[in-house]
């Protein structure tokens, strides 16, 4: 699957599915509580899965920083 | 993960709360939020006239929409600090959600209005960028609000920025910091009233109801922003978090509910008294505010550098008007 980070700079990762989503923060080493993830527009929460044609959205809600 | 309310598909878990919501029901438990901070710490009365400080990210622009939603007559107030292409993006994405609206907005531009940017300010005074953006913000978002009438000032302050400036405050045992720390500052002297609707709302929770709503808002950070402590202090709090859910809020609360009171008892004689700056008649503790102060440092080299004329005075009136732009 696409994994496109905004964290807030863009960036692509390929990851193999299916996989939930608290994996796949896992795999990308991305603490749950300061993202949102997407998939087409829709919001997913932890226990949703993900599989490999789909197009993944992990967007940073932290702001007033950057790393 | 079903939504409490209707039992269909979850879009939003609010994990702190044990609790998780589809998009409809979200934004329904979202904005009851906002309302219940509003009401159970008076920060706002159905007939104010209200000031949004909007920078164009999620966070003002999130408040903007409830406030408008819950009935507020809001005005924007939009600050064009001069930080390149991000404060022109920043501008854009607050004239596109004002404009779709048709909701007033105020625009000042600090080179209009004073005749530099912040990032020459900075550099002028040779202090950091943040300082003296966070400085000149305070004093231009309380001369409009106090200039044009507004009831009280509302910033999109959220939990994250709370609990972070919180535990940043503890970690140094900044006192006089510490006791400022309230979701309302009271209105005094030529001081307007701020209020944060959104303090008890995480930053996740914010993005989730922009989204959902789909707002305009400017996703990037700020350049000058790279590697600020604040982040630093946010990834901790998120860390805890994701193990303990609940922990920031808790913090926070408990912090203003129980050890809040107790310092403000315990410091010496109260407060500092305010009196009117020598320059601008604004609040301030000592002779000239620090804006005025600030500035004028800037205007000095400005002219010794031949940035601005040999002439040029610093002046604390704004060389301009505090008027909304017409929507369009």
């Amino acid at each position: 699957m696409k994994v496109v980070l905004r964290t807030p700079d863009r960036e692509e990762r390929e990851l193999k599915g299916p996989l939930r989503v608290a994996e796949l923060l896992k795999r990308l080493d991305v603490v749950p509580e300061g993202v949102i993830v997407a998939r087409d527009g829709e919001l997913l929460t932890l226990d949703d899965e993900v599989g490999d044609q789909d197009t993944v959205e992990v967007i940073s809600a932290v702001s007033g920083g950057r790393r | 993960m079903k939504c409490r309310v209707c039992g269909r598909k979850a879009a939003v878990e609010v994990r702190r709360q044990g609790q998780a919501f589809c998009p409809e029901h979200y934004l329904e438990w979202f904005e009851h939020q906002v309302e219940r901070a509003i009401r159970r710490h008076r920060m706002l009365r159905k007939s104010d006239r209200v000031l949004v400080a909007v920078s164009g990210g999620k966070d003002s622009i999130a408040l903007w929409e409830v406030l408008r939603r819950l009935g507020y007559a809001t005005t924007g107030l939009h600050l064009q600090l001069g930080i390149g292409g991000y404060s022109q993006r920043a501008l854009e994405a607050t004239r596109r959600y004002a404009g779709e609206r048709g909701l007033p907005l105020i625009v000042v531009d600090l080179r209009e209005a004073y005749r530099l940017s912040i990032p020459e300010l900075a550099e002028l005074t040779r202090r950091r960028t943040c300082s003296v953006c966070g400085l000149t913000k305070r004093y231009v978002i309380n001369r409009v609000a106090v200039e044009e009438g507004f009831d009280a000032v509302a910033t999109g302050h959220n939990l994250d920025d709370e609990a972070s400036v919180l535990l940043g405050n503890v970690l140094h045992w900044q006192t006089d910091a510490l006791v400022r720390q309230g979701p309302v500052l009271p209105a005094k002297e030529r001081l307007a009233k701020r209020v944060k609707p959104l303090y008890l709302l995480t930053e996740r929770e914010i993005l989730a109801y922009t989204l959902l709503r789909r707002l305009p808002y400017q996703h990037e950070e700020c350049p000058f922003s790279v590697g600020a402590k604040s982040l630093l202090y946010k990834e901790a709090l998120n860390r805890i978090e994701a193990q303990s859910p609940g922990t920031k809020q808790a913090f926070l609360e408990q912090y203003l509910k129980r050890i809040e009171p107790v310092l403000q008892a315990g410091l010496p004689a109260g407060e500092v008294a305010l009196k009117a700056c020598e320059r601008c008649g604004y609040p301030t503790t000592g002779e000239v505010c620090a804006f005025c102060k600030t500035w004028d440092q800037a205007y000095r080299w400005a002219r010794k550098k031949r940035i601005l004329p040999g002439e040029s005075v610093f002046a604390p009136e704004p060389a301009l008007r505090f008027a909304p732009e017409r929507p369009n």
